[in-house]
This record gives C-alpha cells, structure tokens and sequence, in this order.
C-alpha cells in the first residue's frame, strides 16, 4: 500500500432518501495499487457509497476529493474523465448494439467527426484480447451473448476508459470460473499499474482471496477500515450485522425415510436438460448445485409450466404433472409454487401495494365468484404479513418502499399464501441481507416440517450445505451427483460442479 | 434505479386538478356568455344535461379505453368498432339490432385481443390494422353511399329520450360506469388487469392467466366502443361512415387526462369520468364562443399539455 | 477459437426485418410492373414515386422518436402545417422560393424542437405528448389555411415532379440533351429527394454519438445513462430530426399538390399509415432496432400495395380492407416466432 494521498477521498458525505437515510457522515479513503474491498449487508450503503463515488448520484453533505483536489460530479461522464470508472451489478450495456459500440459507447473513435466503425471494431478486440476473451465477435450484438460473456464485455468497456479507480459491483457474480481466474489477474496487473480498485462482493472467500483492505458498512455508516488478516470471519460478519449470530441455519433432521412425492424421469428439454432423473419426498429440501447456467433454472421453470417442448416424465404425488403455465401449476393437485430470480422483474410489481402484491397469486382463495371478499382479503394479507414477519408500514404501501429482504418476503409470503405442496426457490437469498438470509432459512426448514416439498437452487454453496436434506448437482443439463448427509461438503459439490471425479487437483478454482 | 412511485395521494391528485379545471372552464365560460349575451346557460341544468348526454357516447368509449389503457396497451379500433357495430345493428333492425351491435363489440375485441395476447403484436399496430379492416368492411358492406336504415326505436329510446327528466343516454354511461368501477375495483379480474398492466412477467410467473386477462379486457373495450356506436346511432337517428372518428383521440386524452398512466398499471375510474367530463365542457364553452375550429384545436392541445404538466412529471431514468 | 460470421451473414441475421422488408418490396413491385398493362415505363414511375414521397419521409419522421421507443403521434399533423406554411411562401422569385422553402422546413423542424423539448423537460410520455401537440400544429395549419387553396410556384412543382431532364431543362442549367446526360435523364427527381435526404441526412446522422445515443435509449436507457451519454440531447434531437422530415414531407405534398389542405382526418391517417410503415420496414415499436432506410421501404410496400388496385380488377373500395390485411398479416408474420418461443418468459422480455 502507498503511504501517499489517496486517490479518492470523501469526508462527511451523507445521502438521504426520502426520509430513510443511506449515507450518514461517511469518511472513506482509496488508495493507489490496492485493491479495497468492501464489505456490508444489503441497505448498509454500499451501493450508495459507489454511486456517488462514479457520479450517478449527488451527496447532500460532505466533500469528496480526487488527488486532494475537491470535485463534485454530476453525471457519471465527469467521474470518468476524473479516471472513476465503475462496472455496475445491473449491467451498462445496451443490448441491441453490438459489442464494439458498446465498448466504445461513450467516447468513439471518430473520422470526420462520425464515428469510424473500424478503429472502433479494432479497439474492441484489442481491450478483448487483454481480458482473454478473443472469442467474443465484435461485431455481434450484446443481445446474442450469454450473461457471462456480457460482464466480459462489460469489464472490457471499463478497462477502455483508462481507469484510475476501478469500481466492482459484484462484478464477478455473473462470471464463469475461468473469467473469475482472468478478472483476478487482471486486478493484480492494474494494482502492479498503480490503479486503485474497490471491490465489491456478497462472496467473502473473493474478498479474503482479493483484497489488501477491507472497509465494513453498516446501517449507512462507515464502521471501519483494516488490513486484510487481522480480523477473523466471525469479527467480520460481527461487524457487518453488528450483533452476535449464532447458528447460521437450522439444524438439519437425521435423515428419515420420506414418502415419495416429486417425481422426475428422463426430464430434457432443448439442449439445456438432458434427462433428469430425481424424486424428493415430501417434507425434504433438495439443493441443486452447481456452476451457474447447467440447467438448474431451467429445471425449475420446466416443473412450473413455463417451458414448452419438454419431453419425459413428471409426477406429483403419483398424478402426472405437465401443467402448460404457471396458472395450472399452482392450481388443483399439483400445488406448485415458485419464487423467481428475479424479484424486481419477475417477483413483483414495484409499483402496487403490498397488500396487492401478496393478492397477486390468489385473487381466486379470497374471492366468492368474481368478486373479491374484502373480508377475506384482508385476513389473508394480514396473515401473510405475519407469517413472514414482513416490517412495512401499511399494506397500502408500495411494495418498492421495502428493502430488499423485506420485497423478498412479500414474493414468498405471496406463494405461501397458496398453500403450496412443492416449492420451487430460484436463488431465494441473492443480495438480500444476513438477518433476512438467516429467516429464509428456517422458514425452509419449518415448511420442510409441515410436509412441504422443496427444490432449492442456490449459487451459494454455504446455502446448499447447510440448508438442504440433498443436494443436487448439475453439469450440462444433468445431475452428475447426488450428495446427501455428510457427504454434502464444499469439496463435494466444487469437484461434482467441474464435473471431475476427484478433488485433488483443482488449480484456480476460486471456491477451493 | 430511484424510481418515482406515485403514492395513493398521488394517484387522486389528478382527478382533483381535472375536477377543478372543470370549475374554471365553467367560470371563464360563464363570464364570457354573461358579458355577451347577459345569461349564464352553462349553470343551467337543462344545458348541462344535455351536454352529459352527447358527453355519454365519449364517456363509454373512454370506460373501455382506460381498460386496455391499464394494461399498457391502446385500442385504436374504437372509431370503426363503434361505425361497425352502428352500421350492423341498423341493418339488422329490430329486435336483433342491439345484440348484434355489441356482438360486433365482442368480436372485435376477440381478434385484438388474440391478436395482441397471443400474437404478440403491438396493440398500436395491431389495432390500427383492426381498424382498417373494418373500415374496409363497412365501405364494402355499404358500397361506399351512406346507409338507408334507420336506428330502431328501442336504440332511438336509449340515446335520446329522458327518463325523469334526465336523458337516459347518461344513465346508460352511469350503468357502464359503475360495472367497470366496480370490475377495477372488486373483481379479481380487475385487480389481475393492474397486476399485468404493471409487470406482466411476474403476473404471469404469479399464476395470472395473463393472456385471458388482456383478451378479456380488449373485449370490454370492444363491447363498450360497440354500445357508444349503437346509441350514437340511436342518437342520430341512423348510422353513417366515419361516425366514430371523432372519439378515438379524446377518448385516449380524457383517460389520460384522469390520471391513468399511459404505461398501464395505475388509474382509478373516477379519473377518467371527470377527464370526459372535462373535455365534453371544454368543447361546449368553446362552441358557445363560436370558437373557430383552429383555435379548438390548438386550445384542446394546449390543455391536455398543460394538465400533464401540472399533474407533476414522470420519473426520471429508469434502469 | 474464433468463431466469426461473415459480415454480411450477421447483419442480415441480426436484421431479418430489414432484408425481409426490402425482398418484399422488389417482389411486389416487380410483379406490379408485370401485371401493368403497359409493362415497366419511366412514366409509370414517376407517377409512383410522386405518391409515395410525402409517406416516405413521414415514416422516416416516424421512426426516430420510435427508435427512442417512443412514438411521435403529431408527425402528420406536422405535415399537414408545413404542406399549408408551403402553400403561402414557396413562391416568387428563385431567392424567394429557396427562403421559402427554407421557412417551410424550419417550422418543421422547430415544432419538432417543441415536442423534444415537452417531452424531455416536462418529462411527459411522448405518445401522449405528441398526441396534444399535433392538435397543436393542425390548428395553427387551419389558421393558415382554412381552406384548401394557396399556390406553389409552377416551375418548382413541374420541376421537382417530374424526372431529371425536366428540372434540368426547365431551369435550363445545361443542355438536357447532351448525350452524356441521356442514361440519367429519366431518373425520377422525387425519388433522387428521398435517397439524397435518406443518405445525406439520415446515414451520417446515425453515426453520430447522438444518433446512436438514441438507439441506446431504445434499447436501455438506463444502461445509457450509466454509460454517460447524453439522453436529453439525444431524446431532443429525435423529436427535431422527426420535425424535419416530416416538414419534408410537407413541403413535397405542397410542390406535388400545389396547394395546401389541413385536413384533420388526412393528418391523423398519415400519421398512422406512418406507424404502419415503420413496422413493416423492420423497426421495432419497443425501440433500438431498426432504421429510417427500413421505414423508407416499408412506406414504399405499403404504397405498392395501393398501387395494385389500380391495374387489378378488385372493387376500390376494397381498397382500405386489403391494406388492413395486409398490415395484419405482415406483422402477424412475426408473431411465428413467438409462437416457437420454448421458455415462455421470453415472450414478456
């Protein structure tokens, strides 16, 4: 670490949002050749800190400086002609460009002050080339690639801007193992060049593998700044929620034999399932595992009726199941439900109360024929609200007015309501909070106790470890092992998500 | 990603800035005969029911409208739905005469709706293209002269007889008024209509039969076009070509104008009575100041720009 | 490693709109000119392209504001202001004639000024923006013109439509019958307008940052925004570019008609027809996709279709059923695709 000025130094910068603070006399420093990371539940300002350190968002108080000289940014363009250059979690790519108009978007190369589709096709392979991605055409649109191919691409168009504050937001999450190697070699290249990188990540072993320093979050408040190595996990994870937690997840049941309830034969569809075989039992959590993108999405919405085309065989309680939408699937014998990726787009309507929100997936059990029972309505929103321990204001509120966690709880208290069988969770826990995190998993294990059945994907391996009865990983479209009990470690899953038989050699491998 | 979330408050603001337009649009109105001809016929209530009953034909097309609107889509089919239903029910005659007429209403929504829900066509284009057809349609069916048949006494009745005093025209608005009021408001199928209006992926992902839904309402939306022609047939006396014409751009603008948001997803009823209500007067004060059909125009612009710019803007970026 | 698409193969790929747009106008017209009694001629032609003119550079007007994912409902009423702004100054002398037809597309172009600016700092939607607006300009055209009438000066309307041995002969700039001059000489000048604006105004235009500015917002205004772009600039620019052709449009329908007509119903039909065209030519309504060339041959199709009632025995009034048809049927055609869509999330994205 440099002993001179930082690069980037704020003092007292607050940031409220109607009302509800985010920022709150926040002291931060970067320095050059260092990679910083930070840390800190969701809501606690993180995101906050790094919008208004790349400009998409102004300070209410408080100064920030770049090379002691004091700045305040309007739009993000000002932060990176400061050198600030940020890769955001949602990604900053315009799908229907291609790949070079996208890395050049902002600044192209111009030829009689039009652009010059040929320096600029020549200046995406090149910063291409240096991220290893020689395989991404240019020319083609950001639609046709695949998301880990995009961040590339994303990453690609940061490194265009000549960075002298790299910003990761999550940056990584997206990305295949070997892309997380290349981003890794990359941060030491640009340390080596003096250039200062914050990096931000919910994966911890990333930000220990990473970072020379670690500054924690908490609540909007900058709680403190150290050296990688002198602080144990535990103290960590102690100042981040700042309270003691004990165990994490609820303990799991000594395994039991369990009825046969989902039943799942020779399962394939395009080329993205090729035959699943699986049967859970009612009562039981199973985790699908797995490196991101080998069918286990995919498998979640093929058993809610949203993939067409599908070939094999599926079984509810003995009944064949092949509900053609999610409408049947929640329906009639098959009780299914399913939370989504996705909260913001598939999980919610941002914009309409949460008592509507939660209503959304049983206007038929509060209503006597066409019309809604007010009566009913409102006992079942109330409840749903209990259930879940949902902290709101009113019910009229809307649902965005939550934080994450809490929108969360609304998606699944939405599903409860339902009264489902066999509940389908599709990341469940992304970006939400630790405390919420820690709700999420008992909830799982009580309606596992109520005889609920439960298929679980998660890409955190620590989830799947220590939530599920089974876990399930899949490679390429298949379930390439069945882990169950003790036999559910890291190394399990790491070596069974490489498809590799054993777990000796797995050189690089950011989980090992 | 701060996106501008309208709260309840905010959703009732509009319908009380458009109610107090009306006030001042009856005052300048008033002010203007009472200092040129020295009576003051836009407080009688005689003039204003009258007004409400050519206002009722509007009124029911923009019920229908706002439906569709909720859902983020448009019906731009409502001006020949409501020429065809006329020009059918006319020619039917008789008892058959208005049940044809709105089955004309049900199967034109059928196709937009199936053609938008399950096509996935643009509601804007594919409408428009609805709206072609038809047109082309009634110029075949009437061979391009304007029909001979006249309107049938009961459709007569409906349009332009009063019962106690008050023309049954706005009697019929008030019964279309309350039926969709109360289907926004207290059936599941309206709830479901707000719920796809605003992100139809988690609607669908929720279990909501969102294709019916948006077929369901592309159908009240034809039917509610379908009754407005039949009774302006009624009004009329019979059905000639372009009769609808003049009804697809304020029935987008009084929808708007109350308040639903052209993206769907938000609007209450009561905004869009009050914004046909707004436009029926803004045309009668204009009339009465012989105002010549440029200054309407430019005026009728004018105020729908102006509303929308106090009502308070939309969000800023959304990501 | 590599594994490239040729150039080509991936711009028709990545534009099956656009190529399907362009096969089905050469088809159609080619079949036209077989089916017209008297086979291809140069006569036939300028006919065509007189009619088609004013509908081209509306649906060029149209697409830039739908390119932003928006929609311009005033362009047709833009028009029809500037076809009546035509009428009272494209007339005199020669000076006089270019200041006015420079006036002519300057209101244009001002009133679409107007429209970014409502829709950019009143923050308003511009559907619904533009739907007031063009009440707007139809008004100020009906105080211009409250009735059909007015005169364009006859030189410039021959001139411009007719084909290049007319406008070079009738301003006598040089010997029409030189030989070098023959192979060009019966090239419609109409059709020269349209590609020359096409090619001069639009092509460069969208190799400027502020043009791809406004495919990026059709695509993801957000992701635009955090890339640093310019949004309001670009979001201005396509409601003024939009104001611009369609003041071309009405300044052509002025020379062609020589008068100017403010006609509501003829305002708002072309603003639709306008719409239609965009689609047809390949861009996306949901913005980010496409272009004014494409929106220029969907115009043209949807012109060539009209043109067939004239040579095929169908009853005329027939006329507005086959287009909605067809209008139905071509967009209609994209929908096979959603229909072969195996992850029905898909269908909502």
């Amino acid at each position: 670490m440099t002993a001179d000025h930082p690069i980037v130094q704020l003092s007292g910068v607050s940031k409220h949002f109607s009302g509800t603070r985010a920022l709150e006399g926040v002291d931060f420093a970067c320095f050059g050749g260092a990679i910083h990371g930070i840390l800190g539940e969701n809501g606690a300002g993180k995101s906050t800190l790094i919008k208004i350190i790349s400009g998409v968002l102004q300070p209410d108080s408080g100064e920030m400086r770049v090379n002691d000289a004091p700045v305040s940014f309007s739009n993000p363009t000002q932060a990176v002609a400061s050198g600030i250059v940020c890769i955001f979690q949602e990604l900053s790519l315009v799908p229907d460009l291609s790949v070079a108009d996208n890395i050049s978007l902002s600044s192209p190369p111009r030829r009689f002050g039009l652009i010059d589709p040929r320096a600029q096709r020549r200046r995406a392979e090149k910063l291409l080339a240096r991220i290893k991605c020689e395989d991404i055409d240019p020319n083609a649109l950001v639609r046709e690639l695949s998301l880990s191919r995009r961040q590339m691409v994303e990453i690609a168009k940061a490194l265009g801007k000549d960075p002298k504050v790299l910003i990761l937001d999550e940056a990584t999450s997206a990305l295949t193992s070997r892309d997380v190697e290349t981003v890794y070699e990359l941060l030491a290249d640009l340390k080596a060049q003096n250039v200062a990188s914050l990096f931000i990540s919910h994966r911890m072993h990333e930000i220990e593998q990473l970072c020379d320093t670690l500054s924690v979050f908490r609540n909007g408040q900058h709680i403190q700044t150290f050296p990688k190595g002198t602080h144990s996990d535990g103290e960590i994870v102690r100042l981040m929620i700042g309270r003691e937690v004990d165990a994490q997840y609820p303990p799991r049941p000594a395994p039991a034999p369990r009825p046969e309830h989902l039943r799942i034969e020779d399962l394939a569809w395009e080329n993205q399932l090729n035959g699943i075989n699986l049967s859970i039992g009612k009562g039981e959590i199973v985790g699908l595992g797995g490196l991101d993108g080998q069918g286990q999405k995919e498998l979640l919405l093929g058993l809610f009726g949203v993939l067409r085309g599908m070939s094999g065989r599926v079984s509810i309680a003995g009944k064949p199941c092949r509900p053609k939408s999610p409408a049947e699937a929640k329906q009639g014998a098959l009780r299914i439900a399913l939370v989504p990726e996705d909260r913001k787009t598939e999980g919610l309507m941002l914009a309409m109360s949460i008592a509507d929100n939660l209503m959304a997936a049983s206007y038929d059990r509060v209503s006597d024929g066409p019309f809604i029972n007010a009566a009913k309505a409102k006992r079942a929103v109330e409840d749903g609200i209990a259930k879940l321990r949902i902290k709101l204001g009113s019910p009229e509120d809307p649902v965005a007015t939550l934080s994450g966690g809490n929108q969360q709880k609304v998606v699944i208290a939405k599903w409860l309501m339902t009264d489902p069988d066999v509940i389908l969770l599709n990341d469940p826990t992304r970006g939400i909070d630790v405390g919420t995190k820690q709700e999420i998993y008992r909830l799982m294990r009580d309606l596992a106790d109520q005889g609920k059945t439960i298929l679980l994907y998660s890409s955190d391996y620590a989830e799947l470890i220590g939530c599920c009865d089974r876990v399930m990983v899949m490679y390429d479209g298949e379930i390439v092992a069945s882990l169950s009990g003790d036999a559910i470690t890291e190394e399990a899953i790491v070596a069974a998500s490489l498809n590799v038989s054993d777990t000796q050699t797995m050189p690089g491998l950011p989980h090992a | 990603m701060k996106l501008a979330f309208p709260s309840l408050k905010s959703e009732d603001k509009p319908i009380l800035i458009a109610s107090a337009f009306i006030l001042v649009i009856l005052s300048v109105g008033t002010a203007y005969t009472v200092s040129t001809q020295g009576s003051a016929p836009l407080l009688s209530p005689n003039y204003l029911l009258q007004q409400l009953q050519t206002g009722s034909f509007l009124g029911i097309v923009a019920a229908g409208m706002m439906v569709v609107i909720l859902l983020g889509h448009i019906d731009l089919s409502v001006a020949w739905t409501m020429t065809a239903a006329a020009m059918m029910a006319t020619t039917v005659g008789g008892d058959l005469a208005i049940p044809v007429g709105i089955a004309i209403g049900v199967g034109v929504g059928l196709v937009n709706g199936f053609g938008v829900a399950y096509l996935r066509v643009p509601s804007m284009i594919f409408t428009l293209g609805v709206d072609s057809v038809l047109r082309g349609l009634m110029v075949a069916h009437t061979g391009g002269f304007a029909p001979q048949d006249a309107a049938t006494p009961l459709m007569r009745t409906l349009a332009s007889s009063r019962l106690m005093g008050i023309p049954s025209a706005i009697f019929v608005w008030l019964a279309v008024s309350i039926v969709i009021a109360v289907m926004l408001k207290r059936t599941a199928f309206g709830r479901q209509i707000y719920v796809t209006g605003n992100r139809e992926m988690a609607a669908y992902l929720s279990g909501v039969r969102t294709r019916r839904v948006i077929l369901g309402s592309f159908v009240v939306s034809g039917v509610c076009a379908a009754m407005a022609g039949v009774m302006l047939a009624g009004y009329s006396a019979r059905a000639f070509q372009g009769m609808g014409n003049a009804f697809l751009l304020p029935a987008i603008a009084a929808v708007v104008i109350g308040g639903t948001r052209i993206l769907g997803g938000q609007g209450r009823y009561a905004g869009t009575l009050v914004g046909v209500i707004l436009i029926v007067l803004l045309n009668s004060v204009l009339s009465i100041m012989q105002m010549p059909e440029a200054g309407r125009q430019v005026i009728y612009g004018a105020v729908i720009i102006l509303m929308l710019l106090v009502y308070g803007r939309g969000g800023k970026v959304h990501s | 490693m590599r594994n490239k698409r040729s150039p080509l193969a991936s711009t028709i790929r990545q534009n099956p709109g656009f190529y399907g747009a362009i096969i089905m106008l050469l088809v159609l017209y080619l079949v036209y000119n077989m089916l017209h009694p008297r086979g291809f001629s140069a006569a036939v032609l300028i006919q065509n392209s007189n009619e088609s003119v004013a509908i081209v550079f509306l649906a060029m007007a149209q697409t830039v504001p739908v390119l932003l994912g928006g929609l311009d409902l005033s362009v047709g009423a833009i028009m029809t202001l500037t076809n009546c702004v035509a009428s009272v100054v494209v007339n005199g002398s020669p000076p006089q004639i270019i200041v006015g037809m420079i006036i002519t597309l300057a209101t244009g172009t001002a009133f679409g000024l107007m429209n970014g600016l409502i829709v950019v700092y009143g923050r308003l939607q511009p559907i619904i923006a533009t739907l007031a607006t063009g009440a707007i300009a139809v008004g100020l055209a009906l105080f211009i013109r409250p009735a059909p009438g007015g005169n364009v000066d006859d030189d410039i309307s021959w001139a411009l439509t007719n084909d290049l041995y007319e406008l070079v002969d009738t301003y006598g700039w040089f010997d029409a019958d030189a030989a070098w001059f023959a192979p060009i000489s019966w090239f419609p000048v109409p059709l020269l307008i349209v590609v020359v604006i096409a090619f001069g105004v639009w092509l460069p235009f969208k190799r400027t940052v502020t043009g791809r500015t406004i495919y990026a917002i059709g695509s993801a205004e957000g992701a635009a925004y955090m890339s640093g772009l310019n949004l309001n600039r670009a979001k201005i620019a396509a409601f003024t570019l939009a104001g611009f052709f369609a003041g071309c449009a009405g300044l052509y329908l002025a020379i062609q008609t020589s008068s100017g007509n403010a006609d509501i119903t003829q305002a708002g039909a072309y603003t639709l027809n306008s719409i239609a065209a965009v689609v047809v030519g390949g861009t996306s309504l949901l913005g980010g996709m496409g272009g004014a060339i494409g929106s220029m041959v969907g115009a043209l199709i949807l012109r060539v279709i009209s043109f067939y009632f004239r040579i095929v025995s169908i009853d005329p009034l027939l006329q507005p059923l086959v287009e909605g048809v067809v209008l139905l049927l071509a967009v209609s055609l994209g929908a096979f695709r959603t229909l072969r869509v195996k992850n029905q999330l898909n269908l909502f994205r």
